[in-house]
């Protein structure tokens, strides 16, 4: 077959768009976009990197924070959440065996999540307004460094994603809950009891355990999807009350910013953040592992008992930990420092390191296992937590947290590892194990262009953790500028790793562009052709 | 006594013999599996004993840094300890507001620094000529923000601003404002 052939038709033009379902449009282009918005963020970080070692012209100082504030957001909503949101949203019917409980919702959170996420990052792009993803108090009102009108667009894209966050969790939970056509009448009590680990804590005081009536996997999505409940409030009402000040502002009027205390604020934003960064990315990740380990070996998962305590400990965990990120505030309770900073977070090491086991445990009990694409980027993002975790242990320490708090160190070996190698290629797991199902059948392109991927994604994520760790041990700051080159040299050896990252990437955007043909990208995102309810077609 | 620099020389040699650790670790698990195995059950006992590691680990590392790295219990009891000099600096407008041009120091004091904001949430920290971090902390408005320290040798440091407060905050810097110098110098 010809190369242009390819292009256009896809691998032996294996995808056909029109025989896809609804449901499969919906996670395909759940996951394009997601991937688009990671190009992003790859190119964002390659032009931050650059701008490090040598301020460029066409670049301005302001536009580099710009930048900077839409890096992390772009990444963790534009791309992740995209991801995230269409492989659950897949996932749970098919774990389940149950159709989505809305499509035309499932439709809503992938427009809201794309279009915002858009219009907060050109809102960034064109006015340069940049508080940072901090947003510490008053900074994000601070009208003398930043465009008032720049600031209330993008909190209107962020409001937009929340939005949409909040259609996927009721998705979610009704998928779990509800009963279809045809079905015997479902008990909604018991099925979200178990979902959200009320059964399983009861069980340890009953004689007559109650089986779980929701599978693992999907308790996980479950215990996640109430972080991100209770996240998408606490971004919400940030945002509103942001974007009061604002438009007080655009009518002309000067609301006190010292009626807000900004101490208090940083601790309500940093105990919502922490439900993304301690909260539902660690479940999710968790549960995913589960479903991967299970679905790759075909056995039940070891310790499953142990494992679904641990998501639920891992939920609490996860809602009083915010104050190892206030270790460096003076004005914050010693009690809080020590306790929540320093304990509660330490029980992170112990609930990773269960769902670390837990998987290669249940890996182990199959042997031999094939090296295929899902399990060695399993194991990937099996290692890139491995690595992440600790550091982030080692930080949320009263005594090393004085001369580690806000360098490289922080957003190097624990924040760029945990989410490039931890994350991203446990996503890339599921990517690879949901393509044929999705697709029904594609066939990838390339295997060497998936090991190129799998090499290069892997060594550039955990050698840029390194690097940016080494300056950091060395004293460079994040979210500031060295103009005398004073840290040239960590800089050049990150965007190297960078680079390779960025390689990694576009060989995996054009072997899936290989796979399924120009002809089926497009097909992707027109209406479907089959009506039905059904995950895949019923042939 | 225990500076930062040897302390951060211990995490980087702790850290670094982990991550080889780890990354052999998982990389001979990849070989493994992919190969015949003998015994593929893993023993619970074997959980139990990793989960109790992960427990020693997570409560040592506090114990330790509390009993090895000075300031840390300095820190948290800087209330019932009387300094030797304190200094009242504060920031406004993205610039720091020193009680002198240069705040000088006597070897072996206790200094604390009372910082205040008045306007944004900016950081305060002091860094050595090569860049490496002595201390930092966070300067929040409206809040006592003290930090005290001990200076057990000469040196001479730059304050810079440690927390983003906007595009100027970069900007933030004193080149050598603070010297310490022998007692003799200044007595």
């Amino acid at each position: 077959m010809s190369f242009i052939k390819t292009l256009i038709n896809g691998e032996q033009e294996l995808f056909k768009s029109e025989t896809l379902t609804p449901m499969q449009k919906l996670t395909l282009r759940f996951v394009v976009v997601g991937l688009i918005y990671f190009g992003f963020v790859v190119i964002e970080g390659m032009l931050m990197r650059i701008y490090e070692v040598k301020p460029v012209s066409f670049i301005t100082e302001p536009q580099f924070f710009a930048i900077m504030t839409a890096h992390p957001l772009v990444g963790i909503f534009g791309s992740t959440y995209s991801i995230v949101c269409g492989a659950f949203l897949f996932l749970v019917p098919f774990i389940m065996k149950k159709p989505l409980w809305s499509i035309k919702l499932g439709n809503w959170t992938f427009l809201l999540i794309a279009i915002g996420t858009f219009i907060f990052w050109s809102a960034g792009f064109v006015s340069h307004y940049a508080p940072l993803y901090t947003l510490y108090w008053p900074l994000p009102a601070d009208f003398s460094q930043f465009s008032v009108w720049g600031g209330t667009f993008f909190i209107l894209g962020i409001a937009l994603v929340m939005t949409g966050t909040a259609f996927f969790i009721i998705n979610i939970f009704k998928t779990i809950v509800y009963t279809p056509e045809r079905w015997a009448k479902q008990p909604v009590c018991a099925l979200l009891s178990s979902a959200l680990g009320i059964t399983g804590f009861n069980n340890l005081f009953r004689k007559n355990k109650k089986e779980h009536l929701v599978p693992l996997p999907v308790a996980a999505v479950a215990r996640g999807s109430v972080d991100m409940a209770l996240n998408t409030i606490t971004i919400l009402f940030t945002g509103i009350l942001i974007l009061v000040y604002m438009v007080s502002n655009i009518l002309g009027y000067d609301l006190k910013e010292t009626a807000i205390d900004a101490l208090l604020y940083k601790n309500w934003f940093w105990w919502g953040l922490d439900l993304i960064a301690d909260g539902l990315v660690l479940i999710f990740v968790a549960g995913t592992w589960y479903f991967l380990a299970m679905i790759i070996t075909g056995k039940p998962l070891f310790m499953q008992n142990i494992a679904r305590a641990a998501l639920l400990v891992e939920l609490v965990v996860s809602w009083t930990v915010w104050s190892h990120h206030l270790l460096s505030d003076q004005a914050q309770p010693n009690v809080l420092k020590v306790l929540s900073g320093e304990m509660v977070t330490a029980f992170e090491l112990i609930t990773q390191g269960l769902a670390f086991f837990i998987s290669l445990a249940t890996l182990w009990s199959a042997r031999p296992l094939k090296m295929t694409n899902p399990l060695k980027f399993l194991l990937g993002g099996l290692l890139g937590f491995a690595l992440a975790v600790p550091a982030g242990i080692m930080q949320a320490d009263v005594g090393l947290n004085r001369i580690l708090h806000n360098t490289q160190w922080i957003v190097g070996p624990h924040v760029h590892v945990a989410v490039l190698v931890g994350l991203t290629m446990t996503l890339y797991s599921a990517i690879y194990i949901l393509f044929p199902i999705v697709t029904n059948g594609a066939k990838m392109y390339s295997q060497k262009l998936v090991n190129i991927h799998f090499w290069c994604h892997l060594i550039g994520g955990i050698g840029m953790g390194a690097f940016m760790g080494m300056a950091g041990l060395r004293g460079m700051l994040r979210r500031s500028l060295y103009l005398d080159g004073e840290f040239n040299i960590y800089m050049i050896l990150a965007a190297s790793a960078g680079a390779l990252i960025l390689s990694g990437f576009i060989a995996f955007f054009y072997n899936i562009v290989m796979s399924i043909g120009l002809k089926g990208v497009i097909g992707i995102f027109t209406p479907p052709k089959i009506k039905t309810k059904n995950l895949i077609p019923a042939n | 006594m225990v500076d930062s620099t040897m302390v951060l020389a211990g995490q980087t040699i702790a850290y670094t013999f982990y991550c080889l650790v780890i990354i052999l670790l998982v990389a001979w698990f990849a070989i493994k599996i992919t190969g015949k195995g003998k015994n593929n059950k893993v023993s619970p006992a074997l959980f139990y004993t990793f989960v109790g590691f992960l427990t020693v680990i997570g409560v040592s590392l506090h114990i330790i840094t509390y009993n090895t790295i000075p300031w840390a219990e300095m820190d948290l009891k800087r209330s019932e300890i009387t300094p030797d000099k304190t200094f009242n600096i504060t920031i406004k407008n993205h610039q720091f507001i020193l009680p002198s041009e240069k705040l000088v120091i006597n070897v072996n004091d206790k200094v604390l620094f009372d910082v205040r904001s008045e306007d944004l949430t900016y950081g305060f920290g002091l860094f050595r000529s090569d860049n490496s971090m002595l201390f930092q902390m966070q300067v929040v408005p409206g809040h006592k923000n003290d930090l005290l320290w001990y200076f057990d040798r000469e040196g001479v440091y730059t304050i810079r601003s440690t927390e983003y407060s906007g595009p100027k905050g970069a900007h933030m810097i004193l080149k050598d404002a603070v010297q310490v110098v022998a007692a003799s110098t200044t007595n």
